[in-house]
């Protein structure tokens, strides 16, 4: 029972299904942005499974560009949300379809 | 063997709590179980030898970015459930699974066509911590140096739009205050 690259591959392609599955799903913002984070996390995942079968540090290093991105992410995406629910209420998706100005 | 055992365990933990998180219709569950995800998904990072990167998930996503989610879902209205969009869920479960395998052949197409030799190899013997500070200071230097000014200008941004008001204390202010500082907000909405 040797653990492969393609277990990975295939764990990581599970996890991105989720998390599509989420972002189709969700009319809520803040469940959007989870199902976000999962997407990068099933990445990561693939990322650094590459790297160590292959012996390369290149896919770890993406996998770190990769976190950032998601902690920034989440800080704009919440500092928005938070505008948005000042002024609206709420935090439903279908009523951010037409942009008023 | 144990890694067999370790992969199959946190595989399927993981596949669990993510799928909590896309489903439950409580905030706070989603929350928690995605917090827990995280966890596990830096054990696969410990079983893959890429130690550093565990300990990275751990405190950006357990630590920073889960306080970041519990703190802003305190300005929301999270004890009532969510609301679902109403859509074909046999479509939806078709385009995701099609996405999913499109991801894996992605990945697998250049390994089987090519040889591929390591840009920067593992050298045995060496630390994990070691050689990513080597890698990361030295080849990849730049773009550690971008990602740091882009968390600085997110970091602004978040800021800047979380706070604005922030001056404002509704528990130090009188009542009074409180009821000018609403009409005079409601005449903005209304005009």
């Amino acid at each position: 029972m040797e653990i492969g690259l393609n277990h990975y591959l295939v764990l990581s392609a599970i996890l991105f299904a989720i998390g599509l599955i989420g972002v189709m799903r969700r009319k809520n913002l803040l469940m959007l942005f989870f199902a976000t984070e999962i997407l990068l996390n099933s990445v990561n995942i693939s990322f650094a499974a590459i790297s160590h079968y292959y012996g390369d540090l290149t896919g770890q290093m993406f996998a770190f560009f990769v976190i950032a991105i998601a902690a920034s992410e989440v800080a704009v995406g919440l500092g928005l949300l938070i505008v948005w629910h000042k002024s609206h209420n709420n935090i439903d998706l279908e009523q951010m379809s037409t942009m008023r100005g | 063997m144990f890694e067999a055992i370790a992969f199959y365990l946190f595989a399927f933990l993981t596949i669990v709590m993510f799928f909590i998180t896309v489903t439950t219709a409580q905030a706070l569950y989603a929350l928690t179980s995605l917090a827990a995800g995280m966890i596990f998904i830096s054990a696969f990072f410990f079983i893959l030898g890429a130690d550093f990167l565990g300990a990275v998930q751990i405190v950006v996503y357990s630590g920073a970015v889960m306080a970041l989610y519990a703190f802003g879902m305190m300005f929301f209205d999270t004890t009532r459930d969510v609301k679902e969009k109403k859509g074909n869920s046999l479509i939806i479960f078709g385009l995701s699974t099609l996405a999913a395998f499109l991801v894996v052949v992605i990945f697998v197409a250049p390994m089987v066509t090519d040889n591929i030799t390591a840009f920067y190899p593992i050298i045995e013997g060496v630390g994990n911590t070691q050689e990513v500070g080597v890698v990361l200071f030295t080849k990849y230097l730049i773009p550690f140096e971008v990602a740091a000014v882009m968390l600085l200008v997110a970091m602004v941004a978040g800021i800047v739009l979380a706070g604005k008001k922030m001056d404002l204390s509704l528990t130090e202010m009188s009542d009074a205050e409180i009821r000018d500082m609403r009409e005079e907000k409601n005449k903005k909405v209304l005009s």
